[in-house]
């Protein structure tokens, strides 16, 4: 489509690649025999050297997590593959595993062997019923022809995979979230430091990545650093998954190498806006990072280009507004997202997420009052950055960007009793209702 | 053991064994999916069997089970029908779906089950599927690009007692079928 290159869904469409003989015959597990034949530092110093950064949100390099691993603790070390996916607006781990369920193993696989461990855990998504059979699948084979088990190829070498599938929770995919869940407790989040890689799963030392993170592992062994280097850029090299969504002719999840412009993504992949409407306002990394507008159509998809207009990559979920969507609308739907899903352990949060929620409520239904607009400012300022975990700073972003990009919007709501985009109020808009569960 | 018995207390056994010695309590999650594809649901029964077999308080397991959405409570239908109405869907239409939905199941605002207890029909958050928005899921299978028209026909196929074949992979029998998934026990839901 672009002809851009692409790595971990270059086989995306051939359905050969999903049982492992097919997997194998198109390249696979070429990754693992070379770390197989590598000292596990030398794994670990190759993915440094290719300089790969965690792919969940907050962009870590990969190498440096699994070094800090240490190794004299007496007790085993896990890997956790974070496949919990739960990001409004993020989808693509769900299709790489749908589609190659083996490329993620092999990275995992690899990554075991690098922190020197034996049980590797998956945390799947609840909701990915079927997905999460694809994985089952796959493991099953892949213990039957000795890739994993007791004797990984006959390397002497152990690792196990369990599957652990979670239950409808956003907050397990935070990573000390996930651990208290995995452990069996209810899943909120645990005070850092002592960091996972030091103090995870039972409090032993674990590593824990997202699976786009992992599917990069296998190309970087077999194809080596500089290959991995030759796309993105400098600082943030390799290629990211965008899951385009909302108002684009193509929705998709589209593999494009970091530092490519939006334009490229929105007009080449996606299509342009639905119906040739106007571009109003965009995602770079799902509904927890500020969003961007038209003026930001050239800005780069890297982690340094996008934090220097004030957003985060992110997850790479682009979630597209036209210019008839209301923005105090998609500010109020989302911020009860994050009402729904706090899981309740600090103030700020739990309270200011509800409060919000109101506030929103009532200016979108044409009720509001002038003072509800610095209110929202101040309550996003007294929630950021003093709560207990990321999710509240997320919580902040859809609310703080609105106001920031559209803030006449909001004032025209206050001072015309209804939305001056959709004509909707005073009474109850289109998107309303909080979801229920 | 009421719950946990008989072939299913071997299950049980086998899911706490998948966890490191010393770690059974890992196994809670499992376990509860196992009570609710037994009962349709996870009953105070089950509660206090699985604080049994882990050697917990009642009180330890229920403060895990009320904190997840996917471990039902309630008394829940054949069939657990969830329409993601979070922003990407809800920008292609998902309210309308929504409302739909709760037309063809007969099932009143505020009410979550259906007279007959074929469905539940709730809202969700998103549900990592946004690129085919809106997104229905039918006990957890997924059905993408659905309109109103096409929520309502999927509705009374289940009405019917037909199980409609989801959008990619296949369709676990029920809710309870699908909830043995989650358990882990079976690799494929057919
Ligand atoms: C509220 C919240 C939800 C998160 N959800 C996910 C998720 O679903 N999947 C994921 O990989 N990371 C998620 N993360 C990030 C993880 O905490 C963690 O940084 C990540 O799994 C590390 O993997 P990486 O270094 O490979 O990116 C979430 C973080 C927060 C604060
Ligand atoms: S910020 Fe929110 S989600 Fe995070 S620990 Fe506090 S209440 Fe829980
Ligand atoms: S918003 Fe509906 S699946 Fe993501």
């Amino acid at each position: 489509m672009t002809g851009l290159p692409r790595v971990i869904t270059r086989h995306w469409g051939d359905e050969s690649v999903i049982p492992l003989d097919g997997y194998v015959a198109a390249g696979g597990h070429r990754g693992l025999r070379k770390a197989l034949e590598m000292a596990p530092d030398d794994v670990i110093a190759l993915v440094k050297a290719a300089g790969l950064r965690g792919r969940g949100g907050a962009g870590f390099p990969t190498g440096m997590k699994w070094s800090f691993v240490p190794q004299d603790t007496g007790k085993p070390t896990y890997v956790v593959v974070n496949f919990d996916e739960s990001e409004p607006g993020t989808a693509n781990n769900r299709e790489l595993v749908e589609r190659e369920p083996h490329q993620l193993l092999e990275g995992a696989v690899i990554t075991a062997l690098a922190v020197r461990c034996e049980t590797v855990f998956v945390y799947c998504r609840g909701e990915f019923l079927w997905p999460g059979t694809v994985l089952a699948r796959a493991i099953a084979e892949a213990y039957g022809a000795g890739y994993l088990g007791a004797d990984v190829l006959g390397s002497g070498r152990r690792v196990d995979v369990v599957m652990h599938r979670g239950a409808g929770s956003y907050i397990c995919g935070e990573e000390t979230a996930l651990l208290s869940s995995l452990e069996g407790f209810r899943g909120q989040p645990r005070l850092r430091p002592p960091f996972p890689a030091v103090e995870g799963l039972y409090s032993a030392p674990t590593v824990i990545n997202n699976v786009e993170t992992l599917c990069n592992v296998p190309h970087i062994l077999s194809e080596g650093a500089e290959a991995f280097r030759a796309t993105g850029t400098e600082k943030s090299p390799g290629t990211k998954m965008f899951t385009l969504s909302g108002k684009v002719e193509r929705p998709g999840n589209y593999e494009l190498p970091m530092g490519t412009p939006f334009r490229v993504l929105l007009e080449e992949c996606g299509g342009g806006v639905l119906g040739g409407k106007g571009l109003k306002a965009w995602t770079p990394g799902g509904s927890s990072t500020p969003m961007l507008t038209a003026e930001h159509m050239n800005v780069g998809l890297d982690f340094e280009s996008i934090a220097e207009v004030g957003s985060m990559l992110g997850t790479g979920a682009v979630m597209v507004l036209d210019e008839t969507d209301c923005v105090v609308e998609v500010a109020r739907r989302l911020t009860e997202f994050y009402a729904h899903e706090s899981c309740g352990k600090c103030t700020p949060c739990r309270e200011g997420t509800w409060w919000a929620t109101r506030v929103l409520g009532r200016i979108e239904e044409g009720y509001g009052r002038e003072e509800d607009i610095p209110l929202m400012g101040e309550m996003g300022r007294n929630i950021l950055f003093r709560s207990f975990c990321a999710l509240a700073d997320g919580a902040v972003s859809p609310i703080s960007s609105t106001l920031k990009h559209f803030q006449a919007e909001y004032e025209a709501h206050v001072r015309e009793g209804r939305c001056p985009v959709t004509g909707v109020g005073p009474g109850k808009a289109p998107l309303e209702g909080v979801a229920s569960s | 053991m009421a719950v946990f018995e008989g072939a299913t207390l071997a299950e049980a056994r086998a899911i706490v064994a998948r966890y490191p010695a010393g770690r059974e309590r890992s196994s809670v999650m499992p376990l509860l999916y196992l009570g609710q594809s037994i009962e349709g649901r996870v009953t105070r029964e089950a509660l206090r069997e699985v604080a049994e077999l882990l050697g917990l308080t009642t009180a330890e397991i229920e403060s895990v089970a009320s904190f997840y959405t996917m471990i039902r409570l309630r008394p829940t239908g054949t069939h657990v029908v969830t329409v993601c109405t979070n922003l990407a869907c809800a920008l292609r239409g998902a309210k309308d779906v929504y409302e739909a939905a709760h037309r063809a199941s007969d099932i009143p605002h505020g009410a979550e089950l259906s007279e007959d207890g074929v469905i539940s029909l709730h809202e969700e958050e998103c549900m990592g599927a946004c690129e085919r928005a809106p997104v229905v899921a039918i006990d957890f299978a997924y059905h993408d690009e659905i309109s109103p028209a096409r929520v309502t026909e999927l509705i009374q196929a289940l009405r019917r007692g037909e199980v409609p074949a989801p959008s990619r992979g296949t369709a676990p029998r029920d809710f309870r079928h699908a909830s043995r998934v989650l358990a882990g026990l079976e690799g494929d839901p057919a």
